[in-house]
Order: C-alpha cells, then structure tokens, then sequence
C-alpha cells in the first residue's frame, strides 16, 4: 500500500495529529540503518590514519629503498599537516558542532562514501608523499599563498558550521535562515546560502595548488560537483519555505553559481 | 524540420507538445528518433553487407576488419547521441547506464582496436564485430518499428533472444581483443605517463586494461541477466498479443 504525502516527524504526538477515532498507519522500512556520526567518524578517520601511511613511507608502497624514508620537500611535510588537520577538525565538527535533522542512513551509503573518501586519500597521498614527487612550480610563493588561503577557509567552514549550529542552539527541530554574525568569515552568507561548501571547495582548491598534484585537482572537482548539487537544493529549499529570502544570494559561489 | 507557421499557431503547437510530453517524446522528438534510428540500420547493414562481401571476396574470413574500418568507426561513434537522448529526456533510459554501454563500444572500437594497430588482423575482432552488427541491426529497426507502433513480433522475439549467443559472442571477442592488445600496450607504453612530471600524475595504461578485463566478471553475469529477465517479462506477455498481431 503505497502511503501518500510527507512521513509523520518524530516528535509529533498521536494525540494531537488532524485525524479521527480510527487512523491507519502506513510504515516504510528503510532497510539497515546507521547513524549519521558512526558514517562520518568512520569516513573521515580512514583518510587521516591512510595518509599518514603514505607520508611515513611504510613498506611495500614503495621501492622497499624508500621505506620509512621522509621527503626533502617541506611542501611534504606542509601538504600532511594541512591534510591531518582538515580531518582533525572535520572529526571534532562531527562529535561536537553538528546536530543531524535525520539520525540514520542506509547502510549502503556507508560503505560507498568510505570507499570513495579513503580510495581518494590513498591515491593522492601516494602521489604527494611518492619518491619522485614534483614540488610546485612556482616554488615556495606558490605554496604560502596556497597555504594562506587553505587556512582562511578552513577558518571560514568552520566558523559557518558553529553558526549554523547556533541557529538550533535551543533545540528546536525548526528550520531558520542563516545570517551573518560579529564573525567577519560568516559575512559570506551576504552571497550566498551554503558558504561553508563554498569555504570546503575554496580549501581543497588551495590544496591542490599547494600541493599541484592533478589527483588532488580531481578530488577537489568531483567534491565541489556534488557539493554544488547539495548547495543548490539547499538554495531552493529555503526559497521555497521563506517568503523573505534575501534575493542577492546565490547557492555556492557569490553572483554565479 | 518543419517551421511553424504563425506565431499563434506556434503556441499552440508548443502546448500540445508539453501535454504530450507527460505521454513520451513530442511528434518532433519521435520523428527526428524515427530518422536516428532508420539511419542507424541502414548503416549498420552495410557493415553487415560489406563483411559480407569481403568475405567472399577474399575467400576467408581473416582480416575482414579492414573492408568496414570507416563505417564501423563512425556509425558505433554516432551511438554517442543516445547519451544525449537520454539527457534531454526524449528516450526514456538512465543517462548512466547508456552512457555506460556506449562508452565500452567506443572504448573498444578506438582506444584498442584502432590505437594498437597489431590487433586489428586478429579473428577475436570479427567475433565482436559480428556480434555487433547483428545485436545493433536488430536494436536499432526494433527501436523504428516501437516508434512507429508497428512491432512485428519476430523483431521483439529477435532482440530478445538472439542476445543469449550474441552477447557472449560478443563479450568473447573483446576479451580476447583486450588480451592480444596488452603485450604491444607494455612494449610501447601507449597512453601512459611515468613519473617524474610536474603535475605528479601518473597512469599505466597495461594496468588499466587489465582492471578492464577483470571488470568484465562482475558485469557482464549481471547484464546478461538483465537481458533474461526482461526477456521473460517481454516475451510473456507477448505472447497474449500475438494473435491480435
């Protein structure tokens, strides 16, 4: 029996539901489940325990020479810290920033986007820590501009992840529209509604040109793809649901996409 | 194509094709498809043709890919379109999964059999070739015949059973491609770049196709499958409407 209409939210109560005596419940079974943090811990400390295998050089991922050697390279060096850091930081977001609307996904999902996130961290960490690595070609300009900028965004998402968490602060399940605060990184909402993928993507992009490495380039090509995808159904959701949306914003980059 | 007459009878016929649109593809869309699809027939029947002649031509069936090198190139290359009608919605099939099968059919047709020239005399090249030409001969007229609302029964039959020894067929021949490619792949280092280079990219080109081949064992048990599911399905019901036929 196929149910019409939106699924009942979890906190609405029985009782108080618009129907009569008699109420017929329709249920969906979602399959296997997982929740929401046990998906990001685990998709987001595969990349930062299989980076640092790369980096440290253990054998067998190289000419045996090459095991436990380190490069002469300080962009290296530089390329782990920041590489450790984003997940570092993305795993503290996870225990203690983000409130999920949905507790659970399909467990599907969890092997799928572990694949993807430590496929990916394998394959670009093999090619920055790799004996034969290519430092950038402009040299140490082209990796402090970079490493500037991958920090203000990493400043930048952060700051937009504990502003969106504010707007729950009281526990409410409600949706609200985010605004730009004291906090000079969150003045991006002025532009557009989802700056902390704009911030993720500005972040990896840095990353790419610091390390200048095509299969970061790649990684940061296909996030940012799927990251628009979010930012736009974002965008025409909170269209949809506020008749007062500020019109100047855009999903994910200011006045264009 | 023909140009609407007055702007008022334009609107009109825009509207009508929106409401249609809800039923399939609008009478353009199904009248540019009907034309794709004869097309595609007719050109695959003269690779058919041509192997033919060729044939008897030479007296055996060695190194017959020479005599329909050009036609197969362009006519499996052209295939490339479906993805767009999938895209823009006037065939109603996932976007992904065509793209997917016509992207092995180019792969095959130019980044093997094309790019290593050494292949091209091998017998494994007829078998796909063959197989090919009967598969799409019978898919593309099925496709006219469905756009017209004129199926005849032994085309649906055809399409949906001659795949059972066509597929494998198929699938044979471009395995054993594949694997006479790969010596002439590792010897010349075809499409592959090494490291050192400044954007700190490398690919094996060898390895790549061998990840090809062994991609080959999850999918094709599970397209053949497909197809014999579909078959069941098809044919079943078929059957009901064959005296009416």
């Amino acid at each position: 029996l196929p149910p019409e209409g939106k699924a009942l939210k979890d906190d609405e109560i029985l009782q108080n539901l618009p129907v009569g005596t008699t109420a017929t419940l329709y249920f969906k079974d979602l399959g296997p489940q997982v929740g929401w943090t046990m998906v990001f811990l685990c998709e987001y400390a595969g990349p930062l325990f299989i980076y640092l295998l790369f980096y440290f050089r253990l054998p067998y991922i190289y000419h045996h020479k090459h095991a436990f050697t380190s490069s002469p390279y300080p962009a290296v060096t530089l390329a782990c810290v920041c590489h450790s850091i984003h997940y570092i930081k993305r795993l503290v977001e996870t225990i203690f920033v983000h409130r999920f609307s949905h507790g659970t996904m399909p467990l599907r999902n969890i092997v799928r986007n572990c694949i993807y996130y430590w496929g990916f961290a394998a394959w670009l960490a093999y090619y920055i820590n790799h004996p034969l690595y290519t430092p950038p070609y402009y040299g140490n300009k082209q990796v402090n501009y970079a490493l500037a900028m991958f920090v203000i965004c990493q400043a930048g998402n952060f700051s937009i992840h504990l502003a969106l968490n504010n707007l729950r602060s009281d526990g409410s399940k409600a949706r609200k529209i985010p605004y730009p605060t004291k906090n000079p990184f969150t003045w991006l909402f002025f532009f557009v509604s989802c700056p902390n993928y704009t911030y993720e993507a500005g972040a990896w992009f840095s990353f790419t040109i610091m390390t200048q490495c095509v299969p970061v380039g790649l990684f940061t090509l296909i996030g940012f793809i799927q990251m628009t995808i979010w930012a736009k159904g974002k965008h025409y959701t909170y269209i949809r649901d506020f008749k007062e949306y500020p019109d100047l914003r855009m999903a994910i980059i200011p006045f264009l996409l | 194509m023909a140009a609407p007459a007055a702007k008022g009878t334009s609107r009109t016929a825009q509207n009508d094709v929106a409401s249609i649109k809800k039923k399939g593809p609008g009478a353009l869309a199904t009248a540019y498809l009907v034309i794709y699809n004869v097309v595609m027939t007719a050109g695959w029947l003269v690779i058919a043709i041509g192997l033919v002649r060729a044939y008897l031509s030479k007296g055996s069936y060695h190194g017959l890919y020479y005599s329909i090198e050009r036609p197969l190139k362009f006519f499996q290359t052209g295939a490339l379109l479906e993805i767009l009608h999938c895209a823009v919605g006037i065939v109603p099939s996932s976007v992904v999964l065509t793209g997917f099968q016509v992207m092995s059919r180019v792969f095959l047709t130019w980044a093997v059999t094309h790019s290593v020239r050494e292949v091209q005399n091998e017998d494994s090249v007829l078998l796909f070739v063959v197989a090919w030409t009967v598969t799409e001969i019978i898919r593309y007229s099925f496709y006219t015949f469905s756009l017209l609302n004129h199926l005849p029964y032994l085309i649906k039959w055809a399409r949906y059973t001659l795949f059972i020894v066509l597929y494998p067929m198929g699938v044979t021949g471009e395995l054993l491609t594949i694997y006479a490619a790969l010596p002439y792949v590792q010897k010349t280092g075809l499409y592959s770049v090494t490291l050192p280079n400044k954007y700190n990219f490398s690919f094996d080109y060898y390895t790549f196709l061998i990840l090809v081949m062994v991609s080959y064992i999850p999918l094709f048990p599970q397209l053949y499958f497909h197809m014999m599911r579909q078959r069941k399905k098809v044919l079943a019901s078929g059957e009901e409407h064959q005296k009416s036929n």
